[in-house]
């Protein structure tokens, strides 16, 4: 899937998040996890959030998780037609990440929330964003 | 422990309009702050404090410069909507150190027509710019309402739940002749409103206006000297929360609100039933549900129905947004010092929707996407 329309607000990584963008250049999903007290976290950054160790591994993430909220807007931002979805998922591992739920109708009926979803991965210009859509059994 | 030095509020003003007012951010912000000193009869030359705060970081020196204020006591401290109250609880504590005597705390914002200020956008390389934007969020309306779906959920409630919330708070701002949004509306005329993002429609959603507000802050003892009846701040709080909405530890709950309330009950030596009347930032018609629940207003879970039962209402036993609310009075992108207006007011006995009894009355406010919170717990009395 690949989009990009004018306007459109697109990462810029910093040194900290370099290797997240990297990873879903490769059709990967990597968060990082404390080998101190084994804290699984993102958004990316060289120490544990929880304890602040900073005996860091990368780990990628299986992709998979479920719906934990949304909303469906109407309001549309610089390079979208409304109406979309922006969630938050909660990954397997743990994290949750913002996102956009794809590959479904923006309907609440579609929607329920705990929804198993699924990674896809979308470049938009130069960049590789995570989504997910809905997971078939 | 011996209790610190009583800080009183002595002045309070909004600007003499609200909505489409033609004056930038900083004029609003200095007529509220001229009023704010007629108010209790206190000039420039009075006031040796001076916080305010915007996406401009040198606003002090606008103001102090645009009054003619020689300030040797400076706070821009920048959290979002409820930076107003985390100047006030600043300026209680040095007012009560002996670090300044008289603090001027203001805001205005040209929030309608943008006069004057700079727009916010997060860098393309920030958090938010990175894990946030690019997934199409439209402001607060898509992120300040990201967990409400999971907390209708968790609460057993649905939409009708923040439909009840305008419901009520449009009753109270239609006593109140500066509000905006004053029409009676019911449940249905709020949930076949057009839709913002769903579950939210737009009476849902605050309105935006052009405003300003301030307050004079100074010791219980120099207020004997001054016209107006004090109004004690008896404590207050502030947290800082996740820097992303999508990042809280649970959605449908703010540890910041959690933290500010429970520092603001402490430091005033009360709990949530010594409350007669509360301000609830309202950027959306979540946020007041949420609020109720995390200071301790109500047991978790119990906001809606709290609600739903009138308890919020005209003749309710705890009056919660009575001039309206950001839903349907004002908003101007921080609406903190509106809040703390409306608790002074009627702790003054002047609010337009006056309730009879207000001895305590609680102010909370929100910053950014849950990224701040403080509280303020005011009364008529000194404790």
């Amino acid at each position: 899937m690949t989009t990009a329309t004018p306007g459109r607000p697109l990462p810029v990584p910093t040194p900290e998040t370099q290797h997240f963008w990297e990873g879903t250049a490769l059709g990967e999903l990597r968060l990082q996890r404390c080998r101190a007290c084994a804290t699984t976290y993102f958004p990316p950054q060289a120490f544990c959030p929880a304890c602040s160790a900073d005996d860091i591994e990368l780990v990628q993430s299986s992709g998979r998780g479920s719906l934990y909220s949304y909303v469906i807007t109407h309001l549309a931002a610089p390079g979208f037609d409304a109406s979309y979805v922006i969630a938050v998922v909660e990954l397997d591992e743990g994290p949750r990440l913002l996102t956009n739920i794809v590959g479904v109708e923006p309907d609440p009926d579609a929607l329920p929330l705990d929804l198993p979803v699924e990674v896809v991965y979308d470049l938009v210009g130069q960049i590789t964003l995570p989504m997910f859509r809905p997971r078939t059994p | 422990m011996t209790r610190p030095p009583s800080v009183t509020i002595v002045g309070a003003a909004e600007t003499a309009e609200i909505g489409t007012v033609a004056l930038s951010s900083l004029g609003l912000a200095t007529d509220a702050a001229r009023r704010a000193l007629a108010d209790c009869a206190l000039t420039p030359a009075d006031v040796d404090g001076v916080a305010i705060s915007g996406l401009n970081p040198y606003l002090p020196t606008f103001v102090a410069h645009s009054l003619g204020i020689e300030a040797r006591w400076v706070d821009a401290t920048m959290v979002g909507g409820c930076s107003n109250l985390l100047h006030l609880r600043h300026a209680a504590a040095a007012i009560s150190t002996g670090q300044c005597d008289v603090v001027l705390v203001t805001h205005g914002e040209s929030g309608r027509s943008h006069r004057g200020g700079p727009v916010f956008r997060p860098g393309p390389d920030s958090w938010q710019g990175q894990f946030e934007l690019p997934y199409g969020t439209a402001g607060p309306m898509t992120l300040l309402t990201l967990g409400a779906l999971r907390f209708l959920r968790d609460r057993g409630l649905d939409r009708s739940a923040l439909a009840r919330v305008v419901v009520t708070q449009r009753e109270w701002a239609a006593r109140n002749p500066r509000a905006l949004r004053r029409d009676p509306i019911d449940i249905d005329g709020v949930l076949d409103a057009p839709l913002v993002a769903y579950p939210f429609t737009r009476p849902m959603c605050c309105v935006t206006t052009d405003a300003g507000g301030a307050v004079v802050v100074t010791s219980a003892e120099r207020a004997r000297d001054l016209p107006r009846p004090p109004v004690h701040v008896l404590g207050t709080g502030e947290a800082s929360g996740a820097a992303m909405a999508s990042q809280m530890p649970d959605l449908t709950s703010s540890d910041a609100f959690r933290r500010a309330g429970a520092a603001a009950f402490g430091a005033a030596g009360l709990t949530p039933s010594d409350i007669d009347h509360a301000m609830l930032y309202d950027a959306t018609a979540s946020i007041p549900l949420m609020a109720l629940e995390d200071l301790g207003l109500v047991p978790r879970g119990e906001s809606g129905a709290f609600v739903a039962d009138g308890h919020t209402a005209i003749g309710g036993r705890l009056p919660v947004n009575t001039n309206g609310g950001g839903l349907n009075y004002t908003h101007s992108g921080m609406y903190g010092m509106y809040a703390l207006q409306e608790s002074i007011r009627q702790l003054r006995g002047e609010a337009a929707a006056q309730i009879g009894g207000v001895a305590t009355s609680l102010t909370h406010a929100i910053g950014g996407m849950f990224q701040a919170a403080a509280t303020a717990i005011l009364s008529a009395e000194a404790s």
